[in-house]
């Protein structure tokens, strides 16, 4: 993915639903399950998300969202199922039985970069440091070409005036730039967000939203658990919903389909007639057909603000 | 006072003794610090094997007096073919011994440590001795400095042992000049006021780097 340039909006090759999408696969899960013990926290979850779509996983707390992501990059393995990554398989080497070592787990994690609730910015390191940390030391890329792009993101998350402050001097918005910078500058394949603005004041999380909002216009491929509904409703390209561990809903969304009528005028209404599923489950929704998804998010339960995870 | 004239007159010695506790100090207190970096990654392994051998070293050292250690280094190891001078025989007790306690408090540090941290550098690509290096002990350092310094001053206190192997260190050039002068209070009591001055300098030092570690913890 390139970050620094001017990306084509996706409205100018939105996909009008998940299965007319062409772009390449950039992840696919395959029956993950999961359990803590006698909690089965993910069951049978599949998942295809290609590139330049943001997904948003959403539902309530405990139903097995974050375990998901987290899933997705190896800090839970699961139990059984299958994650590829850009063709490449996660945890077990190709063409084998055998785990990976993890020096190779670490070559697979850093094509995914991730972005987390509570920041985990390392605490010892300058914010600049923090974004050039990984590329340099992981990625062994050249450190004047990483500090060069380095600082240009930090300007592109608003941070310029911060670069050389300590992450313990900086306000909640500003850590999750700063951790959505570092996540940035690994030029991931895919970016995860596990609940991005959960341990934000509300007042502070406009401005994360909108650092992932220009992403999402740019065409970086994401997945974004969160509980902020109306941003997922504008943002995402598909909102998948999630209960007891297991994808209840999986929907283009609104959003999507709304830029794409305006970029295709009404020949979508024409090739969508209403609501309709289709063979694979996933829903199909129309432009106007805005009283269905309204209808979709009060079948959620409310929102608890906490963090979506199992009991230990 | 005039006891104390005699000790200024005995000042040669008294350096020579202030130099070899400095030295003593200075080598077993880097060496330790680096070995102990090293033995707190086999405390924490998720290998059982290493992780039991490594507290057993551990809790050997604590529960011995340090005394018994440094008649073992001095008397048994030549026995078993091993010969090196007195100080070294001192420094290399002191360096093992004090070895387990860093171990130990950076173990302490490391498990205070936020787990999303070091989950974040896992996340980012991180493994194995780069993880280590990179994302889990400078955080570590950081957040033990007041306990490292306080260990630095226990280095201090411990070297004063090193006397019983006629180590040219403080003490035992007090002790000669106390002995040959018959002035006991005036030399104990200068040799204490020097220590105390290594260990203001030792906090000090502590101090500017706890400021320095100060923004840059969790």
């Amino acid at each position: 993915m390139n970050f620094s340039g001017d990306l084509p909006l996706r409205a100018d090759n939105a996909p009008l639903s998940i299965d007319d999408n062409t772009a390449p696969v950039v992840l696919q899960l395959n029956g993950i399950s999961k359990s803590f013990g006698s909690n089965h926290v993910l069951r049978d979850v599949s998942l295809k998300v290609h590139q330049g779509e943001t997904v948003c996983l959403l539902g309530p707390s405990g139903c097995g969202k974050s375990t998901l992501l987290r899933c997705i990059n190896w800090l839970e393995v699961p139990d059984g199922g299958t994650v590829h990554v850009s063709n490449q398989r996660m945890g077990v080497r190709d063409g084998s039985a055998h785990k990976m070592t993890d020096a190779e787990l670490a070559r697979s994690r850093a094509r995914i970069g991730m972005v987390f609730q509570h920041f985990a910015l390392w605490p010892h390191l300058s914010v600049l440091h923090n974004v050039m940390e990984a590329p340099i030391h992981v990625l062994k890329r050249p450190r004047d070409e990483v500090r060069a792009e380095a600082e240009s993101l930090l300007n592109r998350v608003g941070l310029a005036d911060k670069i050389n402050a300590f992450p313990s001097r900086l306000s909640g918005g500003q850590k999750q730039r700063v951790g959505i910078a570092r996540a940035l500058a690994m030029k991931p394949d895919v970016l995860l967000f596990d609940e991005p603005t959960s341990a934000l004041d509300p007042e502070l999380v406009g401005e994360v939203l909108g650092v992932m909002r220009g992403l999402a216009e740019e065409g970086a491929t994401m997945v974004i658990v969160t509980h902020e509904m109306e941003f997922a409703r504008q943002v995402a390209s598909r909102i998948v919903f999630m209960d007891a561990g297991e994808v209840i809903r999986n929907r283009t969304s609104g959003a999507v389909l709304r830029r794409a009528a305006n970029a295709a005028g009404t020949a979508v209404s024409r090739a969508l007639p209403g609501t309709s599923r289709s063979a694979s489950g996933v829903m199909k929704t129309a432009p106007h057909d805005r009283g269905a998804a309204a209808c979709l998010i009060q079948r959620v339960p409310p929102i608890a603000r906490a963090p979506c995870r199992p009991p230990a | 006072m005039g006891d104390f004239l005699i000790v200024w007159q005995q000042r040669g010695d008294v350096l020579e003794g202030l130099a070899g506790t400095l030295g003593l100090l200075v080598v077993s207190a880097i060496a330790s610090l680096v070995l102990g970096a090293l033995l707190t990654p086999a405390l924490m392994s998720r290998r059982a094997a290493v992780a039991r051998l490594a507290t057993l070293y551990v809790d050997a050292m604590r529960c011995a007096p340090f005394l018994l250690f440094v008649y073992l280094i001095y008397f048994a190891l030549p026995s078993a073919g091993i010969r090196m001078s007195n100080w070294w025989s001192g420094a290399i007790a002191l360096i093992l011994y004090n070895t387990a306690y860093m171990a130990e408090l950076l173990r302490g540090a490391w498990r205070e440590l936020p787990s999303s941290m070091i989950e974040s550098g896992r996340a980012y690509g991180f493994s194995g001795f780069t993880l280590l290096r990179r994302i889990i002990l400078p955080p570590v350092f950081t957040s033990a400095m007041p306990m490292i310094g306080n260990q630095v001053v226990q280095i201090v206190k411990d070297s004063a042992f090193l006397t019983i192997i006629a180590v040219t260190e403080l003490t035992h050039q007090m002790n000669g000049i106390q002995a040959t002068y018959f002035i006991p209070f005036a030399a104990f009591i200068t040799a204490i006021a020097l220590y105390w001055a290594i260990c203001l300098v030792i906090e000090s030092m502590t101090g500017l780097l706890s400021k320095f570690a100060e923004e840059r913890r969790a």
